[in-house]
């Protein structure tokens, strides 16, 4: 049954469509190992019954001659998308009890491929964090273990941490995932798996928790590049229920991967590698510039000088609009509530006890950043810079195909490392911000381990809409990178 | 003749500007789905989006746009090809997003002009800053529970146009000027019904006064959600009194928000400014501007209804009106549609005359409408070209209407049925005459002895033997004839 499990989707596919093997053996597969695989801590919500229910549907619609692209696939869904009749947390306490009675977009769209849902994968809670750690049912443990110290428990990454640990400890084939300002790419990084977060307007939002409404894109999480671009594939379209979902139309992603990138022009910016770099990430980023040109690319030195503005200004951005977005969270509805003799009590003791303390430290900075007096010295400036930002990128595109840079900059660390100060933990995204905030399409794959076994990834960085380039050389680096270490004991 | 308030200290002027939430007439939410429907059972009308649930999406309704545009070419307007949404932050438990979508830097529509009528023939042009769409809030119950408030969000979300005035206006007379002539417009334009029980039309009023002459812009109160006009007016009248007393005492007027209680006629203070909001605008990032496509604006441009200034312009011009009476007759359209149905090809001043007296009359005393009138248009203009031709008397007219009031009648039919006829024939009435005299000699002795007086008894006695139907002319003529000879 192990065996099964350590299918690709595009191999479960193939094999599912020659009867090799049903959809409710692929699932039973996948259950016991999340039944085994508990203390990762990566689900908040399992639903395996429901899941077998829905592999018999799947086996039955193959039987009729109607398999979707991703039929009897079991994947895991992250916790900030809304599914119909099953809890949705967002991993934070003041959602106690809401089951949405309403299925998002992206997750609908999966089903309507055949996908089957495991359950619901633990995340930062409102996907606001760069460890898993903040989440209200406890932190995610990553699979991955350092070789000189198997003990100690290291981070997955965040936010979709629940994800990236469920994809690479076996327990989904692919999980979705949302990014705001790396929450796909760096825990992909961490956990040695494939993450996508597309151009902004790819995929829907409609449904799926809002952290910044103008960053949050949702995307796949796999564990090779062909498997993110068919989960992709399924996962987006344009959706009239989301005014800022683009009108375009959804390519064949796997039919991207032609393996053929000669004379493609990689650009690799020089202001992602600053001084603290680790060595390691470096190598590797190097490494990954020499199969490029071995494969037949060009790559050149670009520059993106709004760089360092990046962070500052995604820390005003995210967080003014995380305070409006979380507004509706106030016990009047649905979740937590905390009673108080007014109305304003109310509202005070049930958001002190609903939220952490990542969550209430976000409001806190947005709602500060939108104050009278404030507007212009911060929002409206950083709205500028962003504009600056996006810029660098559009210059850099009219020479280069796609940018190549590092994820993250360190290997998994610690879960407590980090956790002290919160800027060292927003430094995490330091490569991945300046890609949400043009809203351009990024993808992290696993390239190398460190020399103490723990994966590094590198990002690739794509035009507006060309995910198509970003598949096609991202499939020649993981030929190049012939990624096959997994988790000790997995 | 401006309007002043008499201090201690000499004459005030009052300087008032208004906000006018109008609500958009359209069947769905302005960016949800969801009906709008007035008097439905509370929460039936309202959808995920409504109702602020996670995740949820505004998409804008399209047709709400068109009637914001519509609305402000009605307004002679400048039309703001984008527009951005803004958000409004505040925490209220019928919000349940917790902010309003509304529009703060960009609105759909700039300056713009409407002109007031004052009675004493003179108009007035009344500055419009800006007119913006936004959602409007639930409604909070707090009177159905001793110990909670319900909440009804059938409202929420609901499109409203907020209808910003220059500081323009200067009087409470002015104001409620303005607001019954926005009123018309929108009404003209269907794009608000402009009920203001039903508080499809809500005003917040900011008053201030200054000494007369001065032309300082004094700190401003704020009244909100006055729902009459005449409780404008008074609110307004209220606020200037009490800004001026404060001022001749040696006060200051804080700026604030107040509200007006109608039971005792006055304002009182809802939140100083240190608790205002501070309602963190920002652009609403789940929306896109808005942008505009120029040929909608045309076509919306083209298919403009005439409204209320140039309809009583052409009623003035082509209908020999008064200005008052053009005023009156256009202010709904419906009754200035009623009023050009029975005047058309007929003495318009005759036909004026009916529609604005007996006709109107009759509307208030049945409680019927214009849409649903006791009397139609066409019998009523029957009637006007039955007095014209001299088949019915000015009198016997009115009797002909009360009968048309009480059967439906076309008028012709009734002075059939009841033998109503003017009575024109010479012979008649001078038998008539002739049997009166000769039944009162005394009295026509009288009259040829000077006492003319007398001879307003004789009409009335051939009247009433001819059952009012003699040509009073004619019967006039004839009896000073042979009783003066």
């Amino acid at each position: 049954m192990t065996e099964l499990a350590n299918l690709t989707i595009a191999e479960a596919c193939d094999r599912l469509a020659k009867g090799e093997f049903t959809a409710v053996e692929l699932t039973r597969a996948h259950v016991a190992r999340m039944e085994s695989l508990r203390g990762l801590n990566a689900f908040i919500t399992e639903t395996p019954d429901r899941a077998l229910d829905e592999a018999k549907a799947s086996d039955a619609r193959r039987a009729k001659g109607e398999a979707g692209s991703l039929e009897g696939i079991p994947l895991g869904i992250k916790d900030l998308f809304c599914t119909e009749g099953v809890p949705t947390t967002a991993a934070s306490h003041i959602l106690d009890g809401f089951r949405p009675p309403y299925e998002s977009t992206v997750t609908a769209n999966l089903k309507k491929a055949g996908a089957i849902g495991l359950g619901k994968l633990n995340l930062d809670e409102f996907a606001m964090g760069s460890a898993n750690i903040t989440s209200y049912y406890g932190p995610v443990e990553n699979p991955w273990k350092r070789r000189s110290d198997p003990a100690t428990k290291l981070v997955p990454g965040g936010s979709s941490g629940g994800s990236a640990a469920a994809v690479a400890a076996r327990m989904v084939m692919g999980a979705t995932g949302t990014d705001t300002g790396g929450s796909i790419r760096q825990p992909a990084s961490f956990c040695g798996i494939v993450g996508i977060k597309p151009t902004y307007g790819r995929c829907s939002r409609w449904g799926i928790i809002a952290f910044a409404s103008s960053l949050d894109q949702a995307g796949p999480m796999a564990r090779t590049v062909k498997d993110c671009a068919l989960m992709l594939g399924a996962m987006a379209g344009h959706d009239p229920k989301d005014s800022t979902s683009a009108p375009m139309p959804v390519q064949d992603f796997a039919k991207a991967l032609s393996g053929d990138i000669r004379g493609l022009k990689v650009g690799i910016p020089k202001e992602y590698r600053p001084a603290g770099l680790a060595e390691e990430v470096a190598a590797i980023w190097d490494k990954g510039v020499e199969w490029l040109k071995a494969a037949g690319a060009q790559p050149v030195e670009i520059s993106l000088p709004y760089t360092k503005y990046a962070l500052p200004t995604y820390y005003i951005v995210a967080p003014a609009e995380c305070s409006s977005n979380l507004a509706r969270y106030d016990g009047v509805r649905f979740g937590l509530r905390v009673e108080g003799k007014t109305l304003d009590e109310m509202y005070k003791k049930t958001r002190a006890a609903g939220f952490g303390t990542e969550v209430r430290r976000r409001i806190l900075i947005g709602t500060y950043v939108l104050s009278a007096g404030y507007y212009d010295a911060y929002y409206a400036k950083a709205q500028k810079v962003r504009r600056l930002i996006a810029d660098d990128f559009n210059r850099a595109f009219e020479t280069v195909d796609v940018i190549l840079t590092p994820t993250a900059p360190t290997p998994a660390f610690a879960i407590g490392e980090k956790s002290d100060d919160p800027v060292t933990m927003w430094l995490n995204d330091v490569f991945t911000i300046p890609t949400s905030l043009a809203g351009l399409p990024g993808l992290s794959l696993p390239a190398g381990l460190s020399s103490d076994g723990l994966p590094l990834g590198l990002q690739l960085i794509g035009r507006p809409f060309d995910e198509e380039t970003v598949f096609r050389v991202a499939g020649v680096m993981e030929d190049a990178a012939g990624f096959t270490a997994r988790p000790e004991g997995i | 003749m401006a309007y002043t308030l008499q201090g201690e200290t000499g004459d005030w002027e009052v300087v008032i500007g208004l906000e006018v939430h109008a609500q958009v007439t359209s069947s769905a939410k302005l960016f949800s789905g969801a009906a709008t429907e007035f008097g439905a059972d509370p929460n039936t009308q309202v959808s995920f989006v409504d109702a602020g649930m996670p995740g949820m999406l505004p998409v804008i309704n399209r047709y709400c746009v068109e009637q914001a545009v519509r609305t402000g070419l009605g307004l002679a307007a400048q039309i703001n090809m984008t527009s951005v949404f803004a958000r409004k932050n505040y925490f209220y438990a019928d919000l349940p997003q917790g902010y309003q979508i509304s529009q703060y830097e960009l609105p759909i529509v700039g300056n713009g002009t409407l002109i007031i009528d004052m009675p004493d023939g003179t108009s007035k042009h009344i500055g419009i800053e800006r007119l913006h769409l936004e959602q409007d809030a639930g409604k909070s119950l707090h009177d159905q529970h001793p110990s909670k408030s319900y909440i009804d969000l059938n409202r929420s979300g609901v499109a409203l146009m907020e209808i910003v005035s220059k500081p323009d206006l200067r009087s409470p007379e002015e104001a409620g000027l303005y607001i019954a002539k926005l009123r018309s417009i929108l009404r003209y334009l269907g794009t608000c019904d402009g009920n203001m029980q039903e508080g499809s039309l809500r005003c917040d009023a900011n008053v201030s006064v200054r000494p007369k002459g001065s032309t300082e812009l004094r700190t401003r109160c704020e009244i909100k959600n006055v729902n009459s006009i005449r409780f404008v007016q008074q609110a307004i009248e209220y606020e200037a009194r009490r800004h001026i007393e404060v001022y001749e005492q040696g006060g200051t007027i804080d700026q604030e928000t107040r509200l007006f209680d109608s039971g005792k006629g006055v304002t009182r203070s809802m939140r100083s400014k240190e608790h205002a909001h501070d309602y963190r605008y920002f652009p609403d990032p789940d929306l896109l501007p808005l942008v505009l496509d120029p040929a909608m604006v045309e076509t919306i441009k083209a298919g403009l209804p005439e409204l209320p200034d140039a309809k009583k312009e052409r009623f003035i011009r082509d209908y020999g009106l008064s200005a008052y009476d053009a005023g009156v007759l256009v202010a709904e359209r419906a009754s200035a549609d009623f009023f050009e149905s029975v005047a058309k090809g007929r003495d318009s001043k005759l036909a004026a005359n009916w529609v604005m007296g007996d006709f109107f009359g009759a509307l208030n005393a049945t409680g019927r409408t214009i849409e649903d009138p006791p009397v139609t248009a066409a019998n009523l203009g029957m009637l006007v070209d039955l007095i014209k031709d001299g088949t019915l008397s000015g009198r016997l007219a009115k009797d002909v209407f009360a009968l048309m009031l009480e059967t439906g009648k076309d008028p012709a039919t009734l002075i059939e049925e009841k033998g109503l006829k003017q009575v024109t024939d010479t012979g008649a009435i001078e038998a008539a005459i002739d049997a009166v005299m000769a039944a009162n000699p005394d009295k026509v002795a009288e009259i040829k002895a000077g006492k003319d007086k007398l001879m307003g008894w004789f009409v009335g006695q051939v009247m009433k033997a001819t059952q009012g139907k003699a040509n009073p002319a004619m019967l006039n003529e004839l009896l000073a004839k042979k009783i003066k000879g």
